[in-house]
């Protein structure tokens, strides 16, 4: 990986929405759209609305399938030099290997992102990821025809994150990344209606940074496995918080609506950064707080 | 066409009326292309509870003098701040976002041009692309009252203005679709935008007549860059992005009852 810095799942397309703004091959990776097996509508509109600094949104994972992907996204972005992440999702653990093993098959595809902790779908998606037995079972699926790294991504929506990411651990996972949205509820009080067409919506951006560092921070310390994370990073600042929390890379979602360029800028500024304070490379400061 | 973000500097502040605001944005360098009916994502600073970008249409771009204008109605937080810009103040911007309105289809074609409301912003870059470009665009403006008409001069220099205000107070009483031009006068396509009742019933008078229509929609953005799908609508051709394969859609690929 050139950097730490990768964007996270559905908040920046295939990569070339942003072509105009950033180098793509600047940046560590990209985590394409979240992707099942058959295609999806998505919710209904409203899906989106804003927040005490952020959003909450309930798209509802809307993709074509991993078939047009395969066929028709995949030879667009297999050349860009940086490694492009497929995020996986599905309704039963043979849905998720089914598509996990279509993915298998692209040879430019470094490494899958496992969703198992979408709010916004009524089947699936975050009801794996809320119970240990249920996260084991969809990573245990995949793992079996999945043979390149395997990241599985967890919800914040749980009692203990930690005893999650120990059994994707335990199931084979090669790396965890966190937190997915926190889910969360808006109310048109005129209307007396909830604004999201689904009611609840997951929330992002900069009001959920400090609970996901807490996370990345207590998953970090369970497992053994590297640590990927996200959640409200806007600024270099921000992403050295998830560094010395313990992940060794970092992912931007939300951030990339308010600056199309803020990937570029994060992976300098962290560069800045570890340059004034003598460190060489990212992983010394990884998990280096000071107790 | 590419897409840019860029600091402009705020070089005049209007007050057409006390809901509006018209800044006219320019640039050291000569301003991106763009096409009528493209819009820009504002960034609003100093508005703690305005977290995302604003998405607010091409008003006129005055290439002679290097301006981008942008039309505001002060609605909530966002554009009450964007209000209180002053001249030499920069903001910042993603464009040119979106696909804007049809190119010229044929020479000497009448295009019906609909606004209500803020919804006549886009209209005016729009007007004057057509008549530049061999067509016959006449404007058909709707409003509450006189005062809430804007940029009429602007409008008129270019091409006819018929208005209909709701109290009666210019033009002809009522809503734009009881406009007498539309029972006298027949037109190869008419392009619309503003508030979404306003648009059904001019869509309603387009299939009526069998005059092709296009609509420009307002959904709420977060991205702006067809990356997110927040800002979808449903279409004869299922969920797709009012910010990128929009803002205009032909109604008849819309899902509406009209
Ligand atoms: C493609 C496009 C072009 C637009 N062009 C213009 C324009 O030229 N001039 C102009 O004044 N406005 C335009 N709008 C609407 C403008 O974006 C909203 O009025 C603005 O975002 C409101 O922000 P706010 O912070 O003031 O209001 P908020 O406090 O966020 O909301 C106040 C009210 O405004 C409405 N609103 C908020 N965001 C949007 C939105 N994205 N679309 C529609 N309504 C919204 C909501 O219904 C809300 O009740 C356009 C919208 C789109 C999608
Ligand atoms: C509009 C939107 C769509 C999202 N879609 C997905 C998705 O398809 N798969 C997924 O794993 N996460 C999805 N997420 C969650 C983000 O990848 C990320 O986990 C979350 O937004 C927190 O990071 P942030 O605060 O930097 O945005 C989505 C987030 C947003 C805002
Ligand atoms: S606003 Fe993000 S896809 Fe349209």
């Amino acid at each position: 990986m050139k950097n730490p810095v990768m964007t996270a799942s559905g908040t920046f397309g295939y990569g070339v929405e942003f072509a105009d703004f950033v180098n793509l091959e600047d940046i560590g990776g990209v985590i394409v759209k979240g992707t099942t097996l058959l295609p999806r509508e998505g919710n209904d509109y409203p899906r989106m609305v804003e927040t005490a600094s952020g959003m909450l949104n309930c798209v509802g994972l809307q993709n074509k399938g991993v078939d047009y992907f395969c066929e028709h996204i995949y030879p667009e972005i297999k050349d860009i030099r940086t490694n492009m992440i497929v995020n996986v999702s599905g309704s039963s653990p043979e849905d998720y290997a089914e598509c996990a093993a279509r993915v298998n098959e692209l040879a430019n595809i470094p490494a899958i992102e496992l969703n198992i902790s979408c709010p916004n779908v009524k089947q699936g998606g975050m009801a794996f990821g809320v119970t240990t037995e249920g996260a084991a079972a969809v990573v245990k699926a995949v793992r079996e025809v999945y043979k390149k790294p395997l990241i599985v991504k967890l919800s914040p929506n749980v009692t203990s994150i930690a005893d999650i990411a120990l059994a994707v651990q335990d199931a084979g996972a090669d790396a965890v990344s966190l937190i997915n949205t926190l889910m969360g509820m808006v109310i048109d009080i005129e209307k007396r209606k909830p604004v999201l067409s689904i009611a609840t919506g997951g929330m992002s951006g900069p009001a959920v940074k400090p609970v996901a560092v807490r996370c990345v921070w207590q998953v970090a310390k369970a497992v053994d496995i590297p640590v990927v994370g996200l959640g409200g990073i806007m600024t270099a600042h921000d992403a050295i918080e998830f560094l010395l929390a313990g992940a060794s890379a970092i992912e931007i979602g939300t951030a990339n609506f308010i600056d199309p360029a803020v990937t570029v800028k994060v992976a300098n500024g962290i560069n800045e950064w570890l340059d004034q304070h003598g460190c060489k490379s990212v992983s010394e400061i990884v998990g280096q707080l000071n107790a | 066409m590419k897409k840019y973000v860029k600091d402009l500097t705020v070089k005049t502040v209007e007050y057409p009326h006390e809901l509006y605001v018209l800044l006219k944005l320019t640039d050291t360098e000569p301003l991106p292309e763009s096409f009528p009916g493209q819009f820009v994502e504002v960034k609003v600073e100093g508005s703690p509870q305005t977290f995302l970008r604003r998405p607010i249409s091409i008003n006129y771009v005055d290439r002679e003098n290097n301006e981008l204008w942008l039309l505001i109605k002060k609605v909530g937080e966002g554009t009450h701040q964007l209000a209180q810009l002053k001249v030499g103040d920069t903001l910042n911007l993603v464009f040119p976002l979106g696909n804007g309105f049809s190119p010229v289809r044929k020479q000497g074609e009448k295009v019906l041009l609909v606004g209500g409301g803020v919804g006549v912003a886009p209209l005016l870059d729009y007007g004057k692309y057509l008549k530049e470009h061999g067509a016959q665009p006449v404007f058909l403006l709707g409003a509450r009252s006189k005062s809430d008409l804007l940029e009429q001069n602007l409008f008129k220099a270019v091409a006819p203005v018929y208005v209909t205000t709701e109290d009666g107070s210019e033009g002809e009483k009522g809503f734009v679709t009881q406009h007498t031009l539309l029972n006298k006068e027949k037109f190869d396509r008419i392009s619309v935008c503003g508030p979404k009742p306003m648009m059904v019933s001019v869509a309603r008078y387009a299939k009526a007549t069998n005059t092709p229509c296009e609509v420009s929609l307002e959904n709420m953005m977060a991205c702006g860059l067809g990356a997110c799908l927040c800002c979808v609508e449903k279409t004869v051709k299922g969920n797709v992005c009012v910010c990128k394969d929009g803002p205009v859609f032909d109604i008849n690929d819309l899902t509406w009852e009209v």
